[in-house]
């Protein structure tokens, strides 16, 4: 019979000896939304699980040469600061629509991107402002731009004695305006069909840059490059957004699956129409600010 | 099975939990204290019949792993109200405004509700939709709820 039991380590260092310890038989719990969800699901527990509640200091959001966000911070967090929604306002959109309250009181950031689901709703908003992932382990640290983080559905490249400790958004992205879609059925309590972020810079009325990224229309949330590349030293005008959308929802852009939430060719009519929408509310989040 | 010790803060008392380590905190609360108000509906999160107030915010009880409760404050709909049994005015606000039906729903609604209430005294409806909408209810079609909420917000200016 497996003696079930679980660690609460208050220090990395801690954190890295369990980890070593109990190697495969370990798992590591943050607010548990999925690790709970897997276990019920399953009926299998992991011999130990390892809580990362304990790692108080790594619960932060902070503006300081760009933006640094601790991987234990709760999406609630996210969603109260006046600080994430105004300048980041693609990952107040992400975080605002996950689960609900209950959900978003306990479950992190840290866990929705460990987790790597294809859905995972502040995916595309991180890709869209730049984000590395900063990993820390008993060899030290190393940051990853999250577009290398995800290699597959639930899979990354985090290695098995490492903990994901930090997100971290470069200054520059100060300058962009950014927005999210999450495309569900109902308002709450869903996961998305479809996933949207935008970020973009402006010159007047010229796109100086651009992010566009996709959920659920890949394997990983992905970037849409081309797309990106399109829209560069173009002006904001519904015809040019319009042909992005194109773009994006292309297979050089993307791979949609036919799924029980939506079929693929529905999922690039939503690409198409919704990357020039978040375009424009990412343009209107500069001026707002 | 492995046991483990957990102390917290329940309804305002001290108390210490032996239980198995795999347990959620609606399990410890349901059957160690035989606190029955918090419900499992789904188990996994999707329902809200299980909401308890955790260090002031709610959470659902069934993902709540029990050890996480170590040193928290934990308040269950059993808690709310007076040590009299006087009704809490989120309470009397459900019965008067026919926010209860079947009920099953009604403890972690209350518990979202106070929680909110706590929080926000003066939510807009908005934001009381947003703080229930993780709470299922498939009797009343939700209006005499946020209507009760509502009436409970201003009872308790
Ligand atoms: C009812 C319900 C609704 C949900 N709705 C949504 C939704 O709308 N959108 C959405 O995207 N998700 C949703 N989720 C999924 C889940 O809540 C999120 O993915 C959440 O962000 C996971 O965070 P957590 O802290 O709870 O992760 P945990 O369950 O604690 O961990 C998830 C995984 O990440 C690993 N992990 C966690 N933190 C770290 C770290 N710092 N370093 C290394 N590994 C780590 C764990 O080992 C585990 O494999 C929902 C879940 C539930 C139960
Ligand atoms: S029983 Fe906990 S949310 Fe349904
Ligand atoms: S009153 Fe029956 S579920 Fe809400």
């Amino acid at each position: 019979m497996i003696e079930y039991d679980y660690k609460k380590p208050e220090s990395l260092e801690e954190v890295f000896g369990l980890l070593k310890e109990y190697g495969p038989r370990a798992a590591l719990i943050a607010g548990g939304t999925d690790v709970m969800v897997n276990i019920r699901n399953t009926k299998k527990a992991p011999e130990v699980l390892i809580s990362l509640r304990g790692l108080k200091d790594l619960r932060y959001i902070k503006k300081n040469n760009g933006y640094h966000i601790g991987a234990l911070t709760t999406h609630r967090m996210l969603e109260l600061s006046e600080l994430v929604k105004t300048e980041l306002s693609a990952l107040y959109d992400g975080a605002s629509c996950i689960g609900s309250v209950q959900v978003r009181n306990v479950a992190t950031i840290g866990g929705n991107i460990c987790n790597a689901a294809p859905s995972a709703d502040t995916a595309g908003p991180l890709l869209v402002l730049d984000a590395r992932v900063v990993l820390e382990g008993p060899e030290g640290r190393r940051s990853v731009p999250i577009y290398e983080f995800f290699t597959g559905t639930y899979k990354t490249v985090r290695k098995q004695d490492e903990v994901l400790v930090e997100f971290q958004i470069p200054a520059e992205m100060e300058h962009f305006g950014s927005a999210y879609w999450k495309y569900s059925r109902r308002k709450a309590m869903n996961l998305p069909i479809l996933g949207v972020s935008v970020s973009l810079k402006l010159d007047n009325e010229t796109i100086s840059d651009a992010r566009i990224g996709l959920t659920v229309a890949a394997p990983t949330p992905v970037r849409a490059y081309k797309a990106e590349e399109f829209l560069k030293e173009r002006q904001l005008t519904d015809d040019v957004l319009k042909e992005a959308g194109k773009i994006a929802a292309s297979p050089d852009c993307c791979s949609p699956r036919d799924s029980l939430r939506g079929e693929a060719w529905y999922r690039r009519e939503i690409i198409e129409v919704y990357v020039a929408r978040m375009a424009r509310i990412a343009a209107e989040n500069i001026k707002n600010r | 099975m492995k046991k483990v010790s957990v102390s917290f803060t329940l309804n305002g008392y001290p108390v210490t939990a032996e239980v198995p380590v795999t347990w959620s905190l609606l399990k410890t609360l349901r059957e160690d204290f035989e606190l029955t108000g918090a419900k499992e509906g789904c188990g996994v999160g999707e329902c809200g019949a299980c909401t308890v107030i955790v260090d002031g915010d709610a959470v659902n009880s069934c993902l709540y792993p029990v050890f996480e409760a170590e040193g928290k404050s934990v308040m269950t709909i059993e808690g709310i109200a007076g040590e009299d049994g006087t009704l809490h005015p989120i309470q009397t606000a459900f019965l008067e405004n026919n926010g209860v039906q079947c009920g099953y729903c009604t403890s972690g609604m209350i518990m979202s509700a106070k929680a909110l209430l706590d929080q926000n005294p003066d939510p807009a409806e908005n934001d009381i939709r947003t703080n229930i909408a993780g709470n299922f209810c498939r009797c009343t079609g939700y209006v005499q709820i946020v209507e009760a909420i509502e009436m409970a917000a201003r009872k308790m200016e």
